[in-house]
């Protein structure tokens, strides 16, 4: 009884964020999703699905699957430029190198994103850094920015340390001996990354994987300055619905199915990442 | 040829710290071969060059005739039992058996029925499904033991595989595993700190100490002529005595410590007359039931006594030397502290040692 009562005391504070920053406001956002626009931009409390039916209409879907390509695409990279790091950092390197190359992996998170991604237009953009390079070789200029390989590269470059971590906890955690047994027992090294290493690391490569493909779900950040607006992703299209096109209702309603496919995914993986917890 | 291993003065270093200095040691196969010493002298560092973990700064490494430089583990015909079994926690214990197999590409029904056969030499026959969280200590040791002779090695490397359980268990297993090398036949490289664990199983003990090996012998001559003080610190002879050799004649030698205890010691030609001279004397063959049957009869005081159970140690002075004396329990009486006693053993139990 008595240590029951102190879970609870200890849960409250998180609870109560929970409820005062995630319960709350998605709980406004379901409710305006289910008003109507006034024409200056503000909400009319009278109910109506509509929101929800211009939500599923081709082009928003198209956009909501463009996103989930990005997103996917975003954790694939992100897993295989991720994980050869993660692998040296917890296996091969020296431990004297070992902290200062994880601060290398963290130190980008000391500045904004924002001006991390500023930092990139400047690399990639037709006067940028890269095409400077290849004009002083008497290259012609690439089309680096304002496209979807620009957005891709943003995404991927923000999003990799969160890939990194998680990978680098469970390979640094694996038991070497393990590795030596394998080898032992005739396993080449190829056979032994497939059948040991990575089925072992599996919920290392769950957690990062989903702390990648979440936030990129959403991301608009990335898209916005490297895709140059052109390119439509439904974080931008749900961050223009509030800022710009002041169509809260509309916004709401692509933003709260955005929040129940992230449900459904979680759901749809929850056993390999119970695993993960478990690890 | 299958099975010998042949270790040619090979050296190992890590830094500055020398693991291995140019050891050479023969292997016979088929043999049981028990590498004994504290932690730090190299036992485990001469079996991992073996299974090919480490490489040797200098020297031949030979097994099975052939020279292994350059081979990577897995293509050894050694296969290693670890100390903390190192079994995949993503496998079952029949997944864990068949590692091996499936890496040497065997199919289903051949690597079904082998695991089946090497899980019945283990006493594991319809265990294969658990998964290895499972299984307690001894089981997971049975699961490493067929994981690896599965395989049938030339020969098989055991690396301390049972500083992990508990003393009952781990007396078991010892009779098991030296029941399963002598069925299968195989050359068996064992490593232990643990000289008890070594005189049940090994046919021949290599004592090793600061990467060297001290003395390489028959088991049972091992225990009855330990050569330096090393070995017989380590084989628990615990009277060692500095005297000098006073005289030599007639297949004996007069001892005499510095503060004057005399007593006499069967000659293996290396006593020196007037040299300084280290031997050992075994606690069980010195006796103070005042039977006379020894050659050295030493008057004596009870200092202390300790009391083990199944025998008890007594600690007798005599002269400027501590000697302890070990009673069974059939043979011990009631004696008080400070009581005379006279000390009896055969210049035969005084063992010759070379300071190492």
């Amino acid at each position: 009884m008595r240590a029951r009562r102190q879970a609870v005391l200890l849960l409250l504070p998180c609870l109560a964020v929970l409820a005062g920053l995630f319960l709350l406001p998605q709980t406004l956002m379901l409710a305006a999703s289910l008003w109507q626009r006034s024409p200056y931009g503000g909400l009319v409390r009278e109910w109506t699905l509509a929101n929800y039916a211009r939500a599923v209409e081709p082009l928003y879907v198209w956009i909501l699957l463009r996103s989930f390509w990005l997103a996917f695409l975003t954790t694939l990279l992100c897993l295989v430029a991720g994980w050869p790091v993660a692998y040296w950092l917890g296996l091969r390197v020296s431990p004297r190198f070992k902290n200062a190359l994880l601060v290398l992996v963290i130190l980008p998170f000391w500045t904004s994103f924002l001006v991390r991604l500023y930092a990139w237009i400047f690399l990639l953009r037709q006067e940028g850094l890269v095409n400077l390079g290849l004009g002083a070789l008497g290259l012609p200029p690439l089309p680096l920015l304002y496209n979807d390989f620009a957005v891709m590269l943003g995404q991927v470059y923000g999003e990799l340390p969160f890939m990194i971590l998680p990978l680098y906890a469970s390979i640094e955690k694996l038991d070497r001996s393990l590795l030596e047994a394998a080898a032992d027992l005739g396993a080449t090294p190829t056979r032994r990354l497939w059948r040991v290493t990575l089925p072992l690391t599996a919920p290392g490569m769950a957690a990062g994987c989903l702390l990648v493909f979440i936030p990129s779900l959403g991301a608009f950040l990335a898209p916005d300055l490297l895709g140059g607006g052109r390119t439509a992703y439904v974080g931008n299209l749900v961050q223009s619905q509030f800022a710009v096109a002041r169509d809260m209702p509309f916004g709401a309603a692509v933003s709260f199915l955005l929040t129940l496919a992230v449900f459904a995914l979680l759901w749809l993986f929850r056993r390999p990442l119970r695993a993960a917890s478990e690890a | 040829m299958r099975g010998a291993v042949s270790i040619e003065s090979v050296r190992k270093t890590y830094g500055d710290v020398v693991a291995l200095d140019r050891v050479s040691l023969e292997v016979r196969p088929g043999e049981f071969l028990t590498l004994l010493g504290p932690s730090g002298c190299g036992k485990t560092t001469l079996l991992r060059l073996l299974a090919g973990f480490e490489t040797p700064d200098e020297g031949r490494l030979l097994i099975s005739g052939k020279d292994v430089a350059g081979r990577p583990p897995y293509e050894r015909p050694v296969n290693t039992v670890f100390q903390h079994y190192a079994l995949f926690p993503h496998r079952t214990v029949a997944g864990n058996v068949a590692f091996g197999l499936e890496a040497r590409g065997l199919t289903g029904a051949s690597i079904a029925e082998k695991v089946a056969r090497a899980l019945e030499t283990v006493r594991l026959a319809g265990l294969g499904d658990r998964r290895i969280d499972q299984l307690s200590g001894g089981q997971k040791q049975r699961v490493a033991l067929a994981r690896a002779v599965v395989l049938e090695p030339d020969v098989l490397l055991l690396d301390e595989p049972m500083a992990a359980l508990d003393p009952k268990l781990r007396k078991e297993m010892q009779v098991e595993v030296k029941n399963l090398q002598e069925r299968l036949g195989t050359t068996f490289l064992f490593v232990t700190h643990d000289q008890e664990e070594a005189l049940v199983m090994a046919d021949r003990i290599a004592v090793m100490s600061h990467g060297r090996i001290e003395q390489l012998e028959r088991t049972e001559a091992l225990y009855e002529r330990p050569r330096t003080r090393f070995v017989a610190d380590f084989l628990g002879v615990r009277n060692l005595v500095e005297a000098t050799a006073a005289g030599v004649e007639g297949g004996l030698a007069t001892l005499r410590t510095a503060g004057g205890l005399v007593f006499r010691a069967a000659d293996d030609g290396g006593y020196r007359e007037g040299a300084a001279v280290l031997v050992g004397i075994r606690s069980e063959r010195v006796r103070m039931d005042g039977a006379r049957d020894g050659d050295n009869t030493l008057p004596g005081t009870l200092d202390d006594e300790i009391y083990l159970g199944d025998r008890t140690d007594w600690r007798v002075r005599a002269g400027d030397v501590v000697f302890t004396v070990a009673e069974t329990a059939a043979q011990v009486r009631n004696r008080r502290r400070g009581e005379p006693v006279m000390l009896s053993f055969p210049a035969a139990a005084v063992l010759r040692l070379e300071e190492s």
